[in-house]
């Protein structure tokens, strides 16, 4: 049984720790800015390999996996890191890698040695999980529009339309963003730190990404793995949240003692513990999931995805109500984290839809698909 | 990461579930209907006892006082085998997991042996003499008194909630000593023959109609002082190396329903809907995902704890969730499952046996939410012992035991 980080990705926390050591007061720098990234932190993110590390070595990568995008993901997550790795590294990379073809060899050495950043563009405002595309590609030139998407600022995004050659169905399109065919706005969002906004494509030039008709396969695979890096990160925000508390309970005073010494305190911050450590029994397994391609990676990625939520959203929400009124305050920065929980909570889908992906896939499970040995035994 | 065992644990994996293959059937329980409570005790003792000849008893403890000298790993990849067969353990749970680990790291060895050796060999059954009608969670405030007489002490008051109490052979037993000092400093631990006059046991009928647990008085009981375990006034630390091996107890009861069975029941109950069943209603997805979280949660932490065993390293801060977690979790999804009947959930025999599982971990779980410590007791272990927060203000701590207000 290792089911555990092994130690060379322990080592790698700890790179990833002390280059995001600061990047809570970077944070909040973004929030009086109107600047897309910090791009001091994404040069020193880049000349540590993060966009690289699970990217092949023949395509300029570092040629890791998975899980030491997880354990970056979680270092990211603790401090808010405000740089386009999510975007680019995990979401818009994978789906290059998932594709593959002639994408992926013109894009992932660029993405891998950082000289483009990616971005998925999905979402057609609310309800996109449940209908087809509108955007279209007609003779290779993309025309639509997609929000809200991540890091609007980025130079190439992973695109979901259909083209006649898709059926029923819908594909994926990489479409170059550096081009007057294309126009990027940023909006205000609910995230202080991580910029949304909105793609406007009026017959831009994409190259298509997998088959033609797979789109929904490849959404269904992409949103499993953005959901356990999500986890990663919602993890790392709840643990940051949960530290503070801790050190927060113990430096306060009221009523002449600690206010850690209260148990209406105390229980709370035991309550957050306790579903973080949860969390990242999933998180862990989804982890294992993903980087084995196992049948499992459904009901994992399920599991991942809401614990964390629900761990995140928790921790988040209960670190304001324990630090009084300068936890309410613009200038503290619970709100960032705040912020950030509800906004990972809703992007790449809520509650009520992982919770039925969770029950298909359990369900799945107990009617004769034998997924179980390796929970069994306990 | 993988989830294979090393080739040495496999090996003894591999062991073990030759050795229950051939051997645990004969000692399962008979299938369907009630066993008569001396035929599961018989059925407990000749289990141990198969057990301890094959030497799968005391697995991690010293040679020296009658264990194998192995490897916490071995001991935990034998209970996970055991698990899958219905043998019955839980009479031995008292003595193996805290009273003869007390034993051995109070005695020396070779006078532990005399206790280690009957109990592995199931003909000595412990239990656990702690708790009070009035110190529960507040254990340090027993006041059960056990005066000094010679070489003797004598013992009156009583204890509670004390599970296999009229069973056991030997007890383990928490007394005030001296009451003129503070709560914490005037205990000390004994052990004690539970055939002793002075000793009267009466069963508990709980809630769920069971007599799961007793009442024990002590009267005029006399104690030699032969039979104390640690120092005069250490009691409360040597309570508290008993307690810590009850913590790490946290496996999870494989009869107990989840979110698969509650998936199972929602599928068999109609909807409002023409051919709909619950089993497509939002509401209940969520719940049955809030239930899977907490459960399947509980299983890698467990995987994580096996992880850190396997390396040598005591398990971490995980062990100290697991019954917090569980019971609780058990409650809420029997109240639940019994939600989805409605009305029709009232009768007793409504649902069949799956509902029935469902109801009988309801009432039981309420219980399980005490012993072993409440859930307050244990968010204080999480929040002042792993977190590192500030203890409860406290005015009873430094005041001697018998100034205090009753």
């Amino acid at each position: 049984m290792n089911f555990d980080f092994s130690d060379e990705q322990q080592a790698l926390r700890d790179q990833a720790r002390k280059l995001f050591a600061d990047g809570r007061l970077r944070a909040r720098r973004m929030v009086e800015t109107e600047r897309p990234f910090d791009r001091d932190l994404w040069r020193d993110a880049i000349g540590l390999g993060c966009t690289g590390a699970a990217i092949a070595e023949d395509l300029g990568g570092v040629g890791l996996g998975p899980l030491e995008l997880c354990v970056i993901a979680e270092e990211a997550g603790r401090t808010l890191a405000p740089i386009p790795f999510a975007s680019s590294v995990l979401h818009a990379s994978e789906a290059i890698k998932l594709g593959g073809g002639e994408a992926a060899a013109t894009w992932l050495p660029q993405l891998a040695e950082g000289a483009v950043i990616g971005t998925v563009a999905f979402a057609e405002g609310a309800g996109s999980w449940d209908r087809m595309p509108e955007a279209s590609v007609i003779d290779g030139c993309l025309t639509g529009a997609k929000q809200p998407v991540a890091d609007p600022c980025a130079d190439i995004a992973v695109v979901s339309a259909r083209a006649p050659e898709d059926g029923a169905g819908f594909g994926w399109f990489v479409v170059d963003l550096r081009q007057q065919a294309v126009q990027c706005e940023t909006l205000p969002a609910l995230d202080a730190v991580r910029r949304h906004g909105r793609l406007h494509f009026a017959s831009a030039p994409a190259i298509r990404l997998g088959a033609p008709g797979t789109g929904a396969a490849m959404a269904e695979r992409l949103m499993d793995a953005a959901a356990i890096y999500t986890a990663f990160e919602q993890i790392g925000g709840a643990e940051a949240q949960l530290a503070r508390c801790v050190a927060y309970a113990g430096t306060r005073r009221a009523f002449g003692a600690q206010i850690g010494s209260f148990q209406g305190v105390k229980h709370r911050l035991a309550d957050m513990y306790v579903k973080i450590e949860l969390a990242r029994g999933h998180a862990l397994y989804g982890a294992w999931a993903l980087s084995t391609e196992a049948r499992e990676l459904k009901l994992a990625a399920a599991g991942a995805r809401l614990s964390a939520t629900e761990a995140f959203s928790f921790a988040a929400e209960e670190a304001i109500e324990l630090h009084g009124g300068i936890g309410f305050t613009w200038e503290d920065d619970c709100h960032l984290y705040y912020r950030r929980a509800r906004s990972l909570a809703m992007i790449f889908g809520n509650a009520a839809r992982w919770s039925q992906r969770l029950v298909n896939a359990l369900a799945a499970k107990a009617h004769g698909n034998p997924d179980k040995e390796c929970v069994d035994g306990f | 990461m993988d989830f294979e065992d090393a080739p040495q644990e496999a090996a003894y994996r591999q062991k073990a579930r030759n050795w229950l293959a051939e051997h645990a059937p004969s000692h399962a329980a008979p299938a369907g209907g009630a066993e008569p409570e001396e035929a599961m005790m018989r059925r407990a003792r000749l289990w141990q006892k198969a057990k301890s000849k094959a030497g799968y008893t005391g697995i991690t403890w010293p040679a020296d006082v009658g264990g194998q000298g192995g490897a916490p790993i071995e001991k935990l990849i034998f209970e996970q085998e055991e698990a899958q067969y219905r043998v019955f353990t839980i009479p031995f749970q008292v003595g193996m997991g805290m009273c003869l680990p007390t034993i051995i790291a109070t005695t020396p060895p070779e006078l532990a042996r005399n206790f280690v050796e009957p109990a592995l060999r199931g003909d000595e059954i412990w239990c656990q003499l702690f708790s009070e009608p009035g110190a529960g969670s507040d254990l340090a405030g027993v006041r059960t008194r056990a005066v000094r007489d010679g070489s003797d002490w004598v013992v009156n008051g009583q204890k509670v909630w004390t599970s296999y109490a009229n069973h056991a052979d030997y007890g383990l037993l928490l007394l005030r000593t001296d009451p003129g000092m503070p709560k914490h400093k005037g205990l000390t631990m004994f052990f004690v023959d539970m055939r002793s006059a002075g000793i009267e046991v009466r069963p508990i009928r709980s809630m769920t109609g069971h007599a799961d647990f007793n009442e024990v008085f002590l009267t005029d009981l006399r104690i030699p002082d032969s039979q104390r375990l640690g120092e005069i006034g250490a009691g409360w630390r040597v309570a508290l190396t008993t307690l810590m091996h009850e913590r790490l107890a946290i496996g999870r009861d494989p009869d107990a329903p989840g979110a698969e069975e509650l998936i199972a029941l929602a599928r068999s109950l109609p909807s409002g809907t023409e051919g709909g069943t619950m089993l497509q209603d939002s509401a209940v997805h969520a719940a049955i995902a809030r239930f899977y979280i907490n459960d399947a949660g509980l299983d890698f932490l467990r995987m994580r704890a096996q992880t850190a065993i396997s390396a040598g390293r005591a398990p971490g801060p995980e062990a100290s969730i697991g019954k917090l977690v569980m019971a609780k979790t058990r409650q809420d999804i029997g109240a639940y499952a019994m939600d989805l009947m409605e009305g029709g959930g009232v009768l007793d025999g409504a649902g069949g046996a799956l509902l029935a599982a469902f109801r009988y971990h309801y009432m039981f779980s309420a219980g399980l939410r005490i012993a072993g410590g409440t859930d307050e007791v244990l968010r204080n272990i999480i929040a002042e012992r792993v977190l590192g927060l500030p203890g409860d203000a406290r005015s009873d701590r430094e005041k001697p035991f018998n100034t205090l207000d009753a």
